[in-house]
């Protein structure tokens, strides 16, 4: 079952997919653009790997990593499905990178990667934008790179990890206007979900509603204003997002 | 005496009380009392930003290496970095020692506390948005690159100590120029001003939410100064800001802080 957090009717609900339409918490069937959805648990700490493919570390022309390349994101930058995301007016290149997000269900301490996914409550769909053009060298890849606001991108669903019989074989897509431009599959990482929840957990605890987004497989290419991305993750999710510029800020 | 809020274990809101930044005591119920005289919780909530290398000498430290690999440039934005949720601890609490690890790394740094929503604020106007200050011990395993996040550095449990109180705004006139000083086993180990930072704090609040919301109850660390004090297991460790407030904590080994807890 799939489940999602939206906001019908002046309040919050959880909803579930019926049969092409949304069964809220009060019992009411709507239509899925008859609401706004919002990610579809609330993050409590994220984390985000960068080159955790090989593939898209080659194309960034960076060595494969020999320990998880790591950073955080804050509140401030998730979006839900069907969103908008802001692209800086004086920027050259930003692009998407579709992963596979993994929700944690319980306190994790020193966890074996064997044992892990018994951590896992359920995956979604992540939109993890960067701008490349504010990289700098000193804790890269740095928060004005990684956590705008609106620039990472979650949903639509949460899908319970009893529904995923391998989370380390699902294909990843990402549709620019419709047309393909990334494709990979998640048995490319680097370090595998299992991995991660043993490296992240061996020196901190993680609790439930912590996101893994674990990292993007290569065909990153710039989008443009007006452009919606799709990004996909086989069996858990279509997310749909749409770039905007500068002019619908009356603040820049 | 100033106006601060201050958390009390088992007390679910904020309390308003009169403190005295220097003495680090408070007015309650009519008694004075020494913040280490009373039960105190993390008063914030939100998440906890850091900032990397905006003490002068911070980057200065860095000398030639800014301009050399794998840097190649010296910083033109702020370089932050998040303390996540486990990282949160209370006045008084215990620093864990991880257990394959032998010293830890004091961060002395002035918490801007955020008072309500802040997207795209000018230097001019970023104070508006400030509630208060605290003192944040901005705990670090040592590590000498600054070149990749250093998560597995800064986000061990229990390594971002916050308190004793937030400091109502109007308590501190300047806060670009504030006395931070460390004291190890009360003896005086590093010293430094504000007044000695590359973004002052109204600049750093506009660099900041220029790309990214505060919201209210976030704090936004304004950087720690170079030479870090170096602790060990035993140490007790007193974090002081002018007109602020002092954070003592003690480091404890971890695997001893769980056998502590069970009774």
């Amino acid at each position: 079952m799939k489940k999602a957090r939206v906001a019908y009717g002046g309040s919050i609900h959880e909803a579930t997919e019926w049969e092409g339409n949304l069964k809220l918490d009060d019992g009411r069937i709507v239509k899925e653009d008859e609401v706004t959805w919002l990610t579809p648990v609330e993050p409590r700490t994220v984390f985000a790997l960068g080159l955790n493919y090989a593939d898209h570390a080659a194309e960034l022309a960076f060595a494969p990593p020999t320990e998880p390349l790591v950073f955080l994101k804050g509140p401030n930058t998730f979006i839900g499905h069907n969103a908008e995301t802001r692209r800086p007016g004086d920027v050259t290149y930003m692009h998407y990178e579709c992963e596979l997000a993994v929700i944690i269900g319980k306190t994790a301490r020193n966890v074996k990667k064997e044992d892990a996914l018994d951590y896992v409550k359920g995956y979604s769909t992540a939109n993890d934008y960067a701008i490349r053009d504010y990289l700098e060298n000193y804790y890269r890849p740095n928060l004005r790179v990684k956590n705008r606001d609106t620039c990472t991108v979650m949903g639509p669903w949460f899908v319970d990890a009893k529904y995923i019989e391998d989370p380390m074989n699902l294909k990843l897509t990402t549709h620019v206007n419709g047309k393909l431009v990334q494709e990979g599959t998640t048995a490319d990482m680097i370090f595998g979900v299992g991995e991660l929840i043993e490296y992240l957990s061996s020196f901190m605890t993680l609790s439930e509603n912590d996101i893994i987004l674990t990292g993007t497989p290569k065909g990153s290419v710039d989008t443009a204003v007006g452009d919606v991305v799709v990004t996909e993750v086989e069996g858990v999710g279509r997310l749909v997002n749409t770039i905007i510029g500068d002019e619908v800020f009356s603040n820049r | 005496m100033s106006i601060a809020k201050i958390k009390m274990l088992g007390v679910h809101e904020l309390v308003e009380v009169a403190v005295n930044p220097e003495t680090n005591t408070l007015a309650l119920d009519g008694n004075d009392y020494h913040a280490n005289d009373i039960k105190l919780d993390i008063p914030v909530t939100g998440t906890i930003f850091g900032t990397l290398l905006n003490y002068k000498g911070a980057l200065e430290s860095l000398g030639e290496a800014v301009n050399e690999k794998p840097h190649n440039a010296p910083p033109i934005a702020p370089i932050l970095y998040i303390k996540p949720a486990n990282t949160f601890n209370s006045y008084g609490g215990a620093i864990p020692m991880p257990e394959e690890i032998s010293e830890l790394e004091v961060g002395a740094a002035l918490g801007i506390v955020i008072g309500k929503r802040a997207t795209c604020v000018s230097e001019e106007e970023a104070l508006d948005y400030v509630a208060g200050y605290t003192v944040v011990n901005d705990v670090s395993v040592p590590h000498e690159s600054v070149y990749r996040p250093a998560v597995q550095h800064k986000s061990r449990d229990g390594f971002c100590p916050v308190g004793p109180w937030i400091v109502d705004r109007e308590a501190v006139a300047n806060p670009d120029n504030l006395a931070v000083r460390v004291f190890i086993n009360d003896e005086l180990r590093q010293e430094n001003n504000t007044e000695n930072l590359i973004r002052p704090v109204a600049k750093l609040l506009a660099d900041v939410t220029d790309y990214m919301t505060l919201s209210a109850g976030d704090v936004l660390l304004i950087g720690v100064p170079e030479n870090a004090p170096v602790v060990k297991v035993g140490d007790n460790i007193r974090v002081e800001i002018e007109n602020v407030g002092s954070l003592e904590n003690k480091v404890v080994l971890e695997k001893k802080l769980l056998q502590e807890a069970i009774k």
